[in-house]
């Protein structure tokens, strides 16, 4: 039997996503939010390729190409901001950068 | 390939649920290299060979390297742990995991309500990916590459050193 539930996939995919969501909301240091953030963006990936091998599809894997190309992109910048932020305040702490009054 | 796919999945819940865990940012990086592998694993197994092949290269192999560089850079000593470890208490914890345990339920919920789909690994080959990447989605790849290229200008834009500004006569640091 060479088949997987689809389910169990998509399953999967919200996990990881979920797990993101609570790295997000937890934790206070940028780069883990940052780090939490790839999480997501990857569990996002497996949702699409998971639907796209369901239907035997290739738009699947092209959304995940793109969303890695947005990744690659998403994680330049925010690390140069980290580095800024990281010069300016001596600190890696997100609360620290509050002067928006956020 | 049923088993397969569950051993990779359970590697992947536990080292994603170490990433978030971990004080040291370094042992963070190692656990979610462990996590993309198995997620691109999985990939495998679901018959996305190429997307596979690409994560370990793109995800685990670049971005995994420009974040280990930067933690290289901000040179984090141990006070940083002691301060993660501040940071990271229970109360902190229980809202969001709660809440986000409700969600994750919902979605097991809803998932298990529709009828079972199976996926069949018979897979997707590159050659028809490329083709769709080129023909359907060549407005996509465009953008794609303006992202790239705005993305490569921020970092070089943001990551510079700021030079003190002294004014001629003013020898006092400009705001």
């Amino acid at each position: 039997m060479n088949t997987v539930p689809m389910e169990s996939g998509l399953i999967l995919a919200g996990i990881l996503f979920i797990l993101g969501f609570i790295g997000v909301l937890v934790r206070r240091n940028m780069v883990f939010i940052l780090l939490s953030l790839e999480v997501m963006l990857n569990a996002s990936g497996l949702a699409f390729i998971a639907a796209g091998s369901r239907w035997v599809q290739p738009d699947g894997q092209v959304m995940f190409i793109f969303i890695l190309a947005m990744a690659a992109a998403e994680v330049s910048v925010g690390l140069a901001l980290i580095l800024q932020i990281f010069r300016d305040f001596k600190t890696l702490d997100a609360d620290a950068a509050d002067n928006m009054r956020g | 390939m049923a088993i397969v796919f569950y051993i990779a999945a359970i590697v992947a819940v536990i080292s994603t649920v170490m990433v978030i865990t971990r004080l040291n940012a370094v042992h963070a990086l190692l656990y979610m290299v462990v996590s993309l592998l198995s997620v691109a694993v999985i990939f495998f197994i679901l018959g996305a060979a190429f997307v596979a092949a690409l994560e370990v290269i793109v995800y685990a192999g670049a971005i995994m390297v420009l974040f280990v560089f930067v933690v290289m850079m901000l040179n984090l000593g141990p006070a940083s742990a002691e301060a993660e470890s501040r940071w990271l208490s229970a109360s902190g914890w229980i809202g969001p995991g709660i809440l986000s345990a409700v969600l994750i339920v919902e979605l097991v919920y809803i998932l298990f309500t529709n009828a079972r789909q199976d996926i069949t690994a018979q897979g997707v080959d590159p050659r028809q990916v490329g083709i769709a990447l080129y023909g359907p989605y060549i407005l996509g790849v465009e953008l794609a590459a303006m992202l790239l290229m705005a993305g490569i200008v921020g970092a070089y834009h943001l990551g510079r050193y700021r030079n003190v500004m002294l004014h001629r006569y003013l020898h006092k640091e400009l705001p």
